[in-house]
């Protein structure tokens, strides 16, 4: 038997649906593709969200700012082709906050790591100590496994299903 | 309560199946054809064997899990992380009002080797429970020859990341892992990883898909990536979870390929509260006070984000934290 295995996209998802006797906000239903599809490029939408742990999804297009964290992120594309690149920072570069992504104000001064190519699921390490920049070309979609921090986006209400 | 520290005992071969029955505190576990048989000192329960299998090797690969493992609505296990609760009825109303319930508590390692020893003798070679149901042979009939190979596998945990220098390697043709036959129809590329010298090492990126579509279990995690408390699992899910977990904390699904129906119930009574179906893109939280149970009618990927900082367990029971996660203001 020949199996169709079914993926999402920008371009074409199904939502699912959730049908309980009980209050739909503690389930938190979403979509990531219906998320950035109404987003702003490289707004980090939490859609996850397991105490001071988050996991974002970003609509990548165009090129990023550049961000770093003070802990491992990882990124899992979902839609489209990404490009990480990566620079790698001083000590006192890496910043000090507790946690999640935060924007730095421009490219930031260190040596080039390199880069990292990413598609439909492909998982990408955004390691501590090194500052990253996401590109696209054309509209993606990544699901950022990180802490909630200073870009985390939260809009529950408008992207859960309630009722 | 004190932990019961007695380990199992046999307490006898059917002479017919030539299954071995055990005992473990006041519980006693027999097998016949078709049925597993527990028994405690006010009641007794039988389940489906294949069903009783499924659920008995992964609650031991997954080190009794997070919280509840039902493996139907009256026979289980709960994780207190050193300890083990084995239960009957204690999470069902009509026992509970009947008085049938029963709950013993014992070490971890006296658990896990009772269902060592009760798999290890009530498996016939030709029957993995570990594999869909389409791909492994039949656990019913007498008892043939017991499998030598390992019962439990395919729980790789990376405490970084999946595939960088020192963790469990991605699974691939040369760790014996095939794509299946229900990915066979998808592309599998790997991203590029360019660094510059001096970095090498440095960067790391795979692709989670081709290791999903490689497992060669169902539901039955890996962990791929760690921020953190924050762990990220995948599984590979076809068929039906062959347990219903409920949850001591809070966790997080998010569907990466195909359907999952989930069935949810209440923990505590197991009334049901009705289905989500998820499918590509979803994301759906499962609060800590539910239980659910997962039907996969095609082989599917899944995300599971845990949050394993320890203690948790205990701020959700104590009321503490919220038994949902997102606060909606």
């Amino acid at each position: 038997m020949a199996y169709n295995t079914k993926v999402g996209s920008l371009d074409a998802y199904e939502k699912g649906s959730i049908e309980l006797a009980d209050d739909l906000r503690k389930y938190a239903f979403s979509n990531i593709y219906e998320v950035a599809g109404k987003s702003a490029p490289f707004e980090r939408v939490a859609v996850v969200q397991n105490l001071e742990y988050v996991a974002e999804t970003v609509r990548i297009e165009g090129d990023s700012p550049w961000y770093a964290a003070p802990h491992d992120e990882f990124a899992l594309v979902m839609d489209g082709e990404v490009t990480f690149r990566f620079v790698k920072l001083a000590d006192d570069q890496v910043p000090g906050h507790e946690g999640g992504a935060v924007r730095l104000g421009g490219v930031p001064n260190g040596p080039n790591m390199g880069r990292v190519t990413a598609r439909r699921g492909h998982q990408v390490l955004l390691p501590k100590g090194a500052a990253y920049q996401m590109s696209a070309a054309k509209p993606a979609v990544a699901i950022v496994q990180t802490r909630d921090g200073p870009e985390t986006v939260k809009r529950w209400s408008e992207i859960c299903t309630l009722a | 309560m004190d932990a019961i520290t007695t380990r199992i005992a046999a307490t006898g071969t059917d002479p017919d199946t030539g299954y071995t029955s055990y005992r473990l505190g006041g519980f006693e576990f027999t097998r016949d054809e078709y049925f597993a048989h527990v028994s405690w000192p006010k009641g007794s329960h039988i389940i489906e064997i294949d069903r009783f299998l499924r659920a008995m090797v992964r609650d031991i690969g997954w080190g009794f899990f997070y919280g509840w493992i039902f493996f139907d609505d009256i026979f289980g296990t709960t994780n207190h992380y050193g300890t083990v609760d084995l239960f009957a009825g204690a999470y069902d109303a009509g026992y509970k009002a009947k008085g049938l319930d029963h709950l013993e508590t014992f070490p971890a390692e006296v658990v896990k080797e009772a269902f060592e020893t009760i798999s290890q003798n009530w498996i016939n070679e030709g029957y993995d429970p570990l594999r869909a149901p389409l791909e492994t042979g039949s656990p019913l009939g007498p008892k043939t020859v017991e499998r030598t190979d390992e019962l439990v596998r395919g729980f790789a945990a990376a405490s970084r990341m999946l595939g960088l220098e020192g963790e469990p390697p991605v699974r691939s043709d040369a760790t014996g892992h095939p794509i299946n036959r229900a990915f066979a129809d998808l592309e599998f590329d790997r991203p590029e990883i360019e660094c510059e010298p001096g970095f090498e090492g440095q960067l790391h990126a795979i692709n989670l898909f081709d290791h999903i579509a490689r497992a060669d279990v169902t539901w039955n995690p890996s962990f791929t990536a760690v921020t953190g408390a924050s762990i990220c699992c995948v599984t590979s899910e076809e068929h039906m979870l062959p347990v219903i977990h409920g949850n001591d904390r809070n966790e997080w699904f998010v569907q990466l390929t195909d359907e999952i129906h989930w069935q949810i119930a209440d923990k505590n009574s197991g009334q049901p509260r009705g289905t989500i179906v998820m499918k590509a893109g979803n994301v759906c939280a499962m609060p800590a006070d539910i239980r659910h149970q997962g039907f996969s009618p095609k082989r599917s990927m899944l995300m599971v984000l845990e949050n394993g900082t320890p203690g948790l367990e205990k701020r959700y029971a104590s009321g503490e934290l919220k038994p949902y996660p997102v606060d909606f203001g």
